[in-house]
C-alpha cells in the first residue's frame, strides 16, 4: 500500500516543472520535418507545394500577399498556425490523404515557438560542439548530468548494483567474456577505496578488450570473409581485422583510427601499417556474377564506401541522396556525389569477382615474406633452363620426326568398327567412321549390344568415347533433359572362331575424363546394376567425353574373332541412354585416356609446311617430351611452381586503398544510374558542415582529418554515442545510425554534447571516454525494476535511473558458455576457423558449391570473432547478428523460439555444458559447493537460498532420468569433440551436464545486468 | 516520510540495500505474477521481445489492422524464379507462328532496354511456341500443353497476362516483386503481413518459405536471403526458412541423449527459476523470456507434426505428383504449403528455381513444367475440397517474362531459348477473394508489350494487399526518418480481380 501512494505521488511529480522557451532544432524542426517537408522541404524535385519551403527561415518569414507564414512572436495571424488549427478540412494541414495529423502538444508547441518570437536554428547535430558546463566538482560529470534532467523526469533511481553483478557487467561489457572465479575473488577481496577503478584498469588491460571493441567495429565495417553475391569468393582480410583488435588494445587514438583507416595510403611515408587499416573501405560486397558491368559495380563500390563513411563518422543517411536532394537533412544530391568522389580514385574497375582485386598488400610475417621470394627466383631460374633446352634441342626436331614415323605407334588407340549394333528399345545405326548413333523414340532405360571384328594381336584395354552431337540435348551426348548419360553396366567378351561360348575379359580398373559426383567411372563395372559413370559438371555439356576400360589380364586375339561388347543404361535417371559413341583398342602395357597419338601421327605425316598451328605445336611438344632431360627440368620446374603457389597462399592479400595518378571524374548519377551522369563535380564536403581549409581539390587524407577536426559537429558525438550504446544498450540518441533530422533528439543533449567534448579533447582517447563512463554511478546501478509504473514511465531507461539490463549479443552468449566451461581457446588473430555448425547448410544455400568444413580439435573452441563469416550463408549459431553486407552500427535485439532452441540444442552449447559439469565434478565433492561453483563461473554470484532449492530440485529431476535411462546417459555425453573424463560416472556427470545447460539457458546468464 | 527513490551513496556496496529493494517490490509483484499461465505471460508487454511498440500483443498484428474485412486470411505464393515464358505457357499468341523465324517488327519494340545478353533486339528472328495451346473449362482459358494438370484447373485460377515490371535481372526483379524495390533491404510481403496482420499460431512461424530446383537443371540461381528479409522491420517479421532435409528448423531436436520427459521437466524447472529472478528484479523481458522458451518447446513438436506425413491418405499424396514424398521438391513444399496453411500459418512462401530458360526451352522446360505442374494444380484442388481456397490467395508467378523473340539460332531446335522480359508476363491466383475462371488483361499480338489493362508489380501488390483486407497506403513502417510502404509511393488495387 505504502508504495500505490509513492507511486501517485510520483506522477504528480511528472508535470514538467518550469517552462522553459521552445527549442527550434530539438522541439519544432522535428514536428516540421516529421510532417511538413515532404511536401514543403528541401526537396524540390517531387513537387513543392504552395511555394512554401518550411526549412528555410527567409522563405517562413518573408511577406507574402498580405501574411507570413510564421509571423514573429504571433501564432495567432501565422498561416502556419492558421493551417493547423482551422475547421476548414480543405485547408487544414497536413493534408488528410496523408494520414498524418498533428497531436494537441505539437501544435502547442508550435503556438508557443512562434509567440516566444519563432526563433530559427540549425538542425542540433549540426553545431558546433561546446562543453556544457559542470557545476559540481565533486559528482562525476555524467552523473550530474543526468540528475539535471530528472527533475523533470521525477524517477526513483535504484542504488548501486551488488560487487558481483558489478564485475560481470563490466567484463561483459568491456570484454565480452564472464570474469573468472579467480577475477571475482580478487575484486571481491579488494575493499580498499579505488576497488572499482582499480578493476576497471585491469579489464581495459585485457588482451580480449580488443577481441570484445572489434566486434562492433567490424559490424560497421561490414567485415566478411568472402565477397558475397553468387559465386561468393573467399577473401583474406583477415589481417585487417587482427589490425583493429590491435589498434583497440593499443588504444590507438580515434582520430589516427579514423585517419589511417580512411587515409592511411595517403600519409607522407605511409607504413605498412597504416595502409593495412585502409582495408577498412574495401570491406564491402564484391559481385563477381557473370553478365554484370564493370563499371556498374564499381559505381556500386564507390557509393558503398561513401555510404559506409556517412553512416560510421556522420551518422547521416546519405544513401538517400543517390537519387534526389536529401527530403529531411541538409544535404543535397550533388552534395553526395561530390563526396563520392574522394572515394572515386582508386584503380579498381569492377569487373570480376577476385577476392583479392588490386590494390592489395601482402601480409605476412618477414619470413614468409623471404621464402617467398626464395621460391620465385627458384622458379624463375629453372624456367630459364627449360627454355634454354628446349631451344638446343629445336635443330634436332627434323631427325626426330622422321625416326618417329618409323616407330611402331604402341600405344596408339585402333578404332574398331562394329558389324552389328542393337538396341532394346531404339534403333542404333553404325556411320562410316565407326561411331554408333542411338535413333527413334528414346526410352527410359535402354540395353545395348554390338559385335566388333578386331585385328589379330594384343588388346590391353578399350576406349570408350561418348561424343556430342546435334540430335542431342543441347548438343551433348543423350536425348536426356540434359544431355547427360548414365552409364550402367560395360562387358566386353571375345568370342574365338570354333568356340562355343565367348570369353568374358574382366575389366580391372579404368580411368575417364571427367567423373560426376556419385558417377565414378567404376560405378559401369560394379556389381549395382543402378549405378553408372555420368559426366554432368553442373554446366552446358561443352566436350566429348571418353573412359578406358584396362583388362585384368591382356588377351591374344587370334585372327577371325570378334569383340562383343554389352552397355547398359538401367539408372533412376530417365532418358540417359548414350546417344552417340565410338569404341577403340589399346595394347599399350598400360593403356591410358592420354590420346593425341593418331592426332600426331597425322600432323608427322604432312609436310611440316602445311602443318596448321596446332599440328606445329603438338610435334614440337611431342619431341620435347621425348627428350629426357628436358622433361627432367620440367618436372623441376613444376615443383617450382608448386612452391611458389604454396608460399603464395599462406600469404594473405589485404584490399587496400590507393589512389590512381590521373584523376578520375566523378559526375552527378541521374536516379544513381552509373550509365546516366550529369554535370561533373569535384570532391567537397556539403555545405551545411564546416567548410574543408585546403588549397585546390582535397583528396580522401583531407577528409579524414576534416572529419576529425575539433570543429566537426557530428564525429565525435556519433562515436560517443555508439560507445555509450554499448554500454547501455540503448544510445542517448536511440537511432544511432541516423543523427540528421529525422533521427531522434537526444533525451541528455548536455550529456551527449560533455562526452563528445570530453573525448576530443583527451585527444581522442577511447580507453579513457570508456573509463569515464564505467566509473559513474549511472553505469553502476542496479538494474532492479522498482515497480511496474517505474517500468512503464521509462521501459526503455532512458532517464537512467536504474542500470542497464539487455540480453547479450548471440557471439558473446557463445563466448561466455565457452568460457565458463573452461573450453575457451584464447589464441588470438590468424585465419579464420569453422566451428561447429549443422551439416549442409553452406551446400543447400549455394547448390553443393561451398562445403563447410567444420574444424576439429580447439579450433572448435576460439573466440567467435575468429568464426568465419559467409556472406550468403552467415554463421548459423549467431541470431540476431548484422548481416555483414552493408554498414550496420545499431545491435538487433529480438525474441524468436528460434533463439532459444539455439541454446537449448546447438552442440556448441551441450558440449559447453558437458564440459562445466566436468570441471564441476573435478574439483569440487558436493551437489552444493558445486552449485555454487556453477553459479560463480556463469553468473559471477552464489545461488541464493531460494534458488538452491530450485536447483537442487532440477539437478535431482536429471539425475532420476539418467539414472534409470543410463543409455541415454552415455549419448548426452558424446556430444562435441572434446575429450570426456570417463572415470566420472556416466549418468551423475550427464545428470551435470542437462543441469548445466539449463543454467546456460536462464534468463540471467542470456542476459547483462 | 521517507521516499524510496532517494539516491544512496554510491560509495559503498550496498548488496544488502539492493536484497531488501528486491524484497520489497516482490511484495508488490508477488501475488499477481505467481501462476501466471503460458498464455497470458505471452500477452505481457516486452520492449523488445515477442511484442513491438504500437502492436496489440505477440502475433496479433498492428491496432486499427486489417482496414477492412479481409476476403483471404493466408497466402500460398508459389515463387517461379527465373521467369517462366509466358507465350510458352499461359498468353497464347497464334501470331507467333506466323511471323516464326521473321525478324521482330521494329514498332513494337520502341527503345526498350534488354538484358545485356539481348542487347539490341533489332533483327531478333520471332520464336513460336514450342508446345500448342488449347482452350479450357468453362472459362476457355487459353493453357499451353507443357501444363496439362494446371490446365484442368483453369476455371478456379486468375489470370492477369498484362503483368510488367522495371526490373530486367533476376535479383533485382525478385526483390522488385517481394519487396517493391530492386535494391535488397526493403521488408518482404510476407514480412509486412506478418507484422501488420500477426499471425493466428505461435507454434509456428508467421512466415515460412521454403525452396526447391529440379534435378538436373543448369541454372545456378541462388536464393538470397533478401526474398524473405525484414528489412528494417525487426527481424522476427522475416521468413523462417525451412530446410528441405533433415530438420526443417535449425536446432529443432533435442540434443541426443536428452529425452523428451525430461526436457519438458528441466523446462518447467527453468522457468520456476526465471520466474524468481523476475519477482526479484521485475524486468517484464524475463516474461518474455519464459514465454519464448515455452514457444520454442512447442515449436518441438508442432514441426514434426507438421512434417508426418502418415495422416495423409495415398489419393490426396498421388494427387501431388510422384516427387511429393521426397522432402526438397516442389511437389513435397506444396503439401506443406497445405498443411501450413491448416495450421494457421498465413504467408508461405515457396520458390522454384530454374525457369530461366535463355537455351533450353525444348528441353529443361519440360522438367520444370513436370515438377511444378501437377503440384501446383494439386494445391489448388486440395484447398478446394478442404473449404480453403476461399479464403487462401494462391498466387503462381515468377518475376518477369520471356521475350517473344528468340536467343540463339533458329535452325538448332535443341537449343531454342529466349531471354529475360519485363514488358508482359503472366500471373495467376486463386481463391482468397479472386475472381475464379477470369483473364484479366492482355498484351499485345506479339506478346511483346502489356496493352491492355497493364498491371504493373505495385499495383499487383496493392491487390494482394486488399485482398488481406489491408490499404497499401496506409500499412507503413517509419525508418531513417521516412515512412516506407511495400509499394513505395504508386500502385492502385486492381478492383477487377475481385471477386
Amino acid at each position: 500500500m505504502f508504495l500505490l501512494v509513492a507511486l501517485s505521488l510520483l506522477v504528480v511529480r511528472l508535470v514538467p516543472a518550469a517552462e522553459k522557451m521552445v527549442d527550434f532544432s530539438r522541439e519544432v524542426l522535428p514536428i516540421l520535418s516529421d510532417n511538413c517537408f515532404q511536401c514543403h522541404g528541401p526537396d524540390p524535385k517531387e513537387g513543392r507545394k504552395g511555394d512554401l519551403r518550411l526549412d528555410e527561415e527567409k522563405d517562413v518569414k518573408r511577406l507574402r500577399e498580405g501574411y507570413r507564414v510564421v509571423e514573429e512572436g504571433h501564432a495567432k495571424t501565422s498561416e502556419l498556425y492558421r493551417r493547423l488549427i482551422t475547421l476548414e478540412k480543405d485547408d487544414r494541414m497536413p493534408p488528410a490523404k496523408l494520414g498524418r495529423t498533428l497531436s494537441p502538444s505539437q501544435i502547442e508547441t508550435l503556438r508557443r515557438w512562434i509567440d516566444e518570437g519563432g526563433q530559427w536554428g540549425r538542425p542540433w547535430a549540426f553545431e558546433r560542439i561546446e562543453r556544457p558546463a559542470v557545476k559540481n566538482a565533486a559528482r562525476h560529470p555524467i552523473d550530474e548530468l543526468v540528475e539535471r534532467q530528472w527533475e523533470k523526469a521525477g524517477l526513483a533511481s535504484t542504488p548501486r548494483a551488488s560487487r558481483e553483478t558489478l564485475i560481470r557487467r563490466l567484463t561483459l561489457d568491456l570484454t565480452g567474456l564472464p570474469p573468472t572465479p579467480e577475477q571475482l575473488d580478487a575484486f571481491l577481496a579488494d575493499t580498499a577505496p579505488g576497488a572499482w577503478e582499480r578493476l576497471v584498469d585491469r579489464t581495459l588491460a585485457s588482451p580480449a578488450y580488443g577481441e570484445r571493441m572489434a566486434w562492433d567495429w567490424l559490424e560497421a565495417a561490414r567485415y566478411a570473409d568472402s565477397n558475397g553475391y553468387q559465386g561468393d569468393n573467399e577473401r583474406t582480410m583477415w589481417p585487417w581485422r587482427d589490425w583493429v583488435v590491435r589498434a583497440f588494445n593499443d588504444n590507438l587514438p580515434y582520430d589516427q583510427f579514423t585517419v589511417w583507416q580512411l587515409a592511411g595510403d595517403l600519409l607522407p611515408g605511409a607504413t605498412a601499417e597504416q595502409i593495412l587499416a585502409t582495408g577498412f573501405n574495401r570491406n564491402h560486397m564484391i559481385n563477381g556474377e557473370g553478365g554484370r558491368i564493370a563499371e556498374e559495380n564499381r559505381v556500386d563500390y564507390v557509393m558503398d564506401m561513401t555510404e559506409t563513411m556517412g553512416t560510421v563518422w556522420l551518422g547521416l543517411t546519405l544513401n538517400c541522396c543517390r537519387c534526389h536532394d536529401h527530403k529531411f537533412d541538409p544535404l543535397k544530391q550533388r552534395e553526395y556525389y561530390q563526396l563520392t568522389a574522394f572515394f572515386n580514385q582508386t584503380p579498381v574497375e569492377g569487373g570480376g569477382g577476385n577476392a583479392q582485386t588490386p590494390p592489395v598488400l601482402e601480409v605476412g610475417t618477414e619470413e614468409q615474406r623471404v621464402a617467398l621470394g626464395q621460391a620465385r627466383a627458384e622458379a624463375a631460374a629453372r624456367q630459364q633452363e627449360v627454355e634454354q633446352r628446349a631451344k638446343e634441342i629445336l635443330p634436332l626436331q627434323a631427325e626426330w620426326e622422321a625416326a618417329r614415323l618409323k616407330q611402331p605407334t604402341i600405344t596408339d588407340w585402333r578404332v574398331v568398327k562394329p558389324s552389328s549394333a542393337a538396341a532394346l528399345k531404339q534403333h542404333l545405326e553404325i556411320l562410316p567412321d565407326g561411331a554408333v548413333h542411338a535413333g527413334g523414340e528414346n526410352p527410359a532405360t535402354d540395353e545395348y549390344e554390338l559385335v566388333c571384328p578386331l585385328e589379330p594381336g594384343d588388346v590391353t584395354g578399350f576406349r570408350l568415347d561418348a561424343l556430342r552431337h546435334s540430335d542431342m540435348t543441347q548438343g551433348g551426348l543423350a536425348r536426356s533433359d540434359s544431355g547427360n548419360f548414365v552409364l550402367t553396366d560395360i562387358a566386353f567378351r571375345l568370342q574365338k572362331t570354333g568356340e562355343a561360348k565367348p570369353e568374358a575379359l574382366p575389366v580391372a580398373s579404368a580411368e575417364a575424363t571427367y567423373e560426376q559426383g556419385n558417377f565414378p567411372v567404376g560405378n559401369a563395372f560394379d556389381k549395382d546394376a543402378k549405378s553408372g559413370w555420368a559426366v554432368w559438371s553442373g554446366k552446358t555439356i561443352d566436350r566429348d567425353h571418353a573412359a578406358v576400360f584396362r583388362l585384368k589380364s591382356p588377351v591374344r586375339v587370334p585372327s577371325g574373332a570378334s569383340l562383343q561388347v554389352s552397355l547398359k543404361f538401367n539408372s533412376p535417371h530417365p532418358n540417359h541412354n548414350l546417344g552417340h559413341f565410338r569404341l577403340s583398342t589399346s595394347s599399350a602395357a598400360v593403356p591410358a585416356l592420354g590420346g593425341g597419338e593418331g592426332a600426331l601421327f597425322a600432323a608427322l605425316q604432312t609436310p611440316a609446311g602445311k602443318r596448321t598451328k596446332e599440328q606445329q605445336t603438338l610435334v614440337r611438344e611431342a619431341h620435347e617430351a621425348w627428350d629426357t632431360i628436358l622433361v627432367k627440368l620440367r618436372e623441376a620446374k613444376s615443383k617450382a611452381d608448386e612452391l611458389v603457389k604454396s608460399r603464395q597462399a599462406e600469404l594473405p592479400r589485404v584490399m587496400v586503398m590507393e589512389d590512381r595518378k590521373e584523376r578520375r571524374p566523378t559526375y552527378l548519377l541521374s536516379r544513381g544510374l552509373y550509365n546516366q551522369p550529369g554535370e561533373e563535380v569535384l570532391a567537397a564536403v556539403p555545405a551545411s558542415l564546416p567548410p574543408m581549409k585546403v588549397q585546390g581539390t582535397p583528396n580522401r587524407l583531407d577528409l579524414a582529418k576534416w572529419l576529425v577536426s575539433r570543429d566537426h559537429p557530428l564525429t565525435a558525438r556519433v562515436t560517443v554515442n555508439r560507445l555509450w550504446q554499448m554500454l547501455f544498450g540503448i544510445g542517448l540518441v536511440k537511432t544511432a545510425e541516423d543523427f540528421g533530422v529525422q533521427g531522434e533528439s537526444p533525451v541528455q543533449a548536455e550529456l551527449l554534447d560533455w562526452l563528445a567534448a570530453e573525448f576530443m579533447e583527451s585527444g581522442w582517447d577511447v580507453k579513457h571516454l570508456l573509463r569515464m563512463m564505467v566509473t559513474s554511478e549511472a553505469y553502476q546501478r542496479s538494474a532492479v525494476v522498482i515497480s511496474p509504473a517505474v517500468h512503464e514511465r521509462d521501459p526503455d531507461n532512458r532517464w537512467l535511473a536504474r542500470g542497464p539490463r539487455f540480453r547479450l549479443p548471440s557471439w558473446m552468449i557463445r563466448d561466455q558458455a565457452l568460457a565458463a566451461a573452461g573450453l575457451l581457446n584464447l589464441q588470438a588473430g590468424g585465419k579464420p576457423v569453422y566451428p561447429y555448425q549443422p551439416e549442409g547448410i553452406w551446400a543447400e544455400a549455394t547448390f553443393g558449391k561451398k562445403i563447410y568444413r567444420q574444424d576439429s580439435g580447439d579450433a572448435l573452441h576460439r573466440r567467435s570473432l575468429y568464426t568465419f563469416w559467409r556472406r550468403i550463408v552467415g554463421p548459423t549459431m549467431f541470431f540476431d547478428t548484422a548481416k555483414r553486407q552493408v554498414c550496420e552500427v545499431k545491435p538487433l535485439r529480438t525474441n524468436t523460439p528460434m533463439h532459444a532452441l539455439t541454446t537449448l540444442n546447438d552442440v556448441t552449447f551441450v558440449e559447453a555444458a558437458r564440459v562445466l559439469a566436468q570441471t564441476l565434478l573435478g574439483e569440487e565433492s558436493e551437489d552444493l559447493s558445486r552449485m555454487r561453483l556453477a553459479g560463480r563461473r556463469l553468473l559471477a554470484r552464489d545461488p541464493g537460498p531460494e534458488e538452491l532449492v530450485l536447483w537442487q530440485r532440477s539437478l535431482d529431476r536429471a539425475r532420476k532420468a539418467y539414472d534409470s535411462d543410463p543409455e541415454s546417459a552415455r549419448t548426452f555425453l558424446t556430444q562435441g569433440e572434446s575429450q570426456r573424463d570417463c572415470a566420472l560416472p556416466v549418468p551423475e556427470q550427464a545428470a551435470w551436464a542437462a543441469f548445466c545447460l539449463s543454467l546456460m539457458n536462464l534468463d540471467e546468464t542470456l542476459n547483462k545486468e | 516520510m521517507s521516499p524510496a527513490w532517494k539516491i544512496l551513496d554510491p560509495s559503498s556496496p550496498e548488496p544488502v540495500r539492493e536484497h531488501q529493494l528486491g524484497l520489497n517490490r516482490r511484495q508488490f509483484f508477488g501475488r499477481s505474477a505467481t501462476g501466471i499461465g503460458v498464455a497470458a505471460l505471452a500477452q505481457l508487454l516486452g520492449k523488445e521481445g515477442l511484442v513491438a511498440a504500437g502492436e496489440k500483443g505477440p502475433g496479433k498484428g498492428l491496432p486499427g489492422l486489417p482496414h477492412f474485412a479481409p476476403k483471404a486470411k493466408r497466402v500460398i505464393y508459389l515463387f517461379q524464379n527465373g521467369a517462366p515464358t509466358h507465350v510458352d505457357l499461359f498468353d497464347y499468341k497464334p501470331k507467333l507462328h506466323e511471323l516464326h523465324g521473321t525478324p521482330v517488327p521494329q514498332e513494337y519494340l520502341g527503345t526498350k532496354r534488354f538484358s545485356t545478353m539481348t542487347g539490341d533486339p533489332t533483327g531478333k528472328l520471332m520464336l513460336e511456341p514450342v508446345e500448342p495451346f488449347q482452350q479450357h473449362g468453362q472459362s476457355g482459358a487459353w493453357v499451353s500443353a507443357f501444363l496439362p494438370h494446371t490446365a484442368q484447373v483453369a476455371d478456379d485460377l486468375c489470370f492477369i497476362k498484362s503483368m510488367h515490371t522495371d526490373a530486367v535481372n533476376h535479383a533485382p526483379a525478385i526483390s522488385f516483386l517481394l519487396s517493391g524495390a530492386q535494391i535488397p533491404g526493403r521488408p518482404t510481403l510476407g514480412a509486412w503481413l506478418n507484422y501488420g496482420l500477426g499471425s493466428p499460431t505461435q507454434e509456428l512461424p508467421g512466415f515460412v518459405v521454403m525452396t526447391s530446383v529440379s534435378k538436373g537443371t543448369s541454372c545456378g540461381q541462388i536464393f538470397y536471403d533478401f526474398y524473405w528479409g525484414s528489412g528494417f522491420l525487426p527481424t522476427r517479421y522475416q521468413g523462417a526458412k525451412f530446410r528441405g532435409s533433415r530438420e526443417p528448423v535449425l536446432y529443432l531436436s533435442n540434443p541426443d541423449g536428452m529425452p523428451r520427459e525430461l526436457r519438458r521437466g528441466l523446462l518447467d524447472d527453468l522457468a520456476a527459476m526465471n520466474q524468481l529472478k523476475f519477482q526479484q528484479s521485475g524486468d517484464p523481458e524475463i516474461q518474455t523470456r519464459i514465454a519464448q522458451y515455452e514457444m520454442a518447446y512447442r515449436m518441438q513438436t508442432s514441426v514434426p507434426d507438421l512434417t508426418d506425413l502418415s495422416s495423409e491418405p495415398d489419393h490426396i499424396l498421388d494427387m501431388y505428383g510422384p516427387q511429393v514424398r521426397e522432402p526438397g521438391t516442389f511437389a513435397y513444399n506444396c503439401l506443406m504449403a497445405r498443411r501450413l496453411a491448416e495450421r494457421g500459418v498465413p504467408f508461405v512462401q515457396c520458390m522454384h528455381a530454374g525457369w530461366d530458360q535463355h537455351n533450353s526451352l525444348t528441353t529443361e522446360l519440360y522438367t520444370q513444367c513436370r515438377d511444378t505442374d501437377q503440384p501446383s494444380a494439386a494445391l489448388v484442388r486440395d484447398l478446394k475440397m478442404r473449404g480453403m481456397l476461399e479464403d487462401t490467395l494462391v498466387i503462381w508467378g515468377g518475376e518477369f517474362g520471356r521475350t517473344p523473340f528468340i536467343q540463339g539460332d533458329i535452325t538448332n531446335r535443341p537449343r531454342w531459348g529466349r531471354d529475360h522480359h519485363p514488358y508482359a508476363f503472366t500471373v495467376w491466383m486463386a481463391g482468397g477473394g479472386t475472381k475464379p475462371g477470369l483473364t484479366y488483361g492482355a498484351s499485345d499480338d506479339l506478346g511483346i508489350n502489356a496493352v491492355d489493362h497493364p498491371v504493373h508489380v505495385h499495383d499487383f501488390q496493392a491487390t494482394v494487399l486488399h485482398l488481406l483486407g489491408i490499404d497499401h497506403e496506409r500499412l507503413t513502417y517509419r525508418f531513417q526518418g521516412r515512412y516506407f510502404r511495400l509499394t513505395d509511393v504508386h500502385g492502385t488495387v486492381v478492383r477487377d480481380v475481385l471477386a
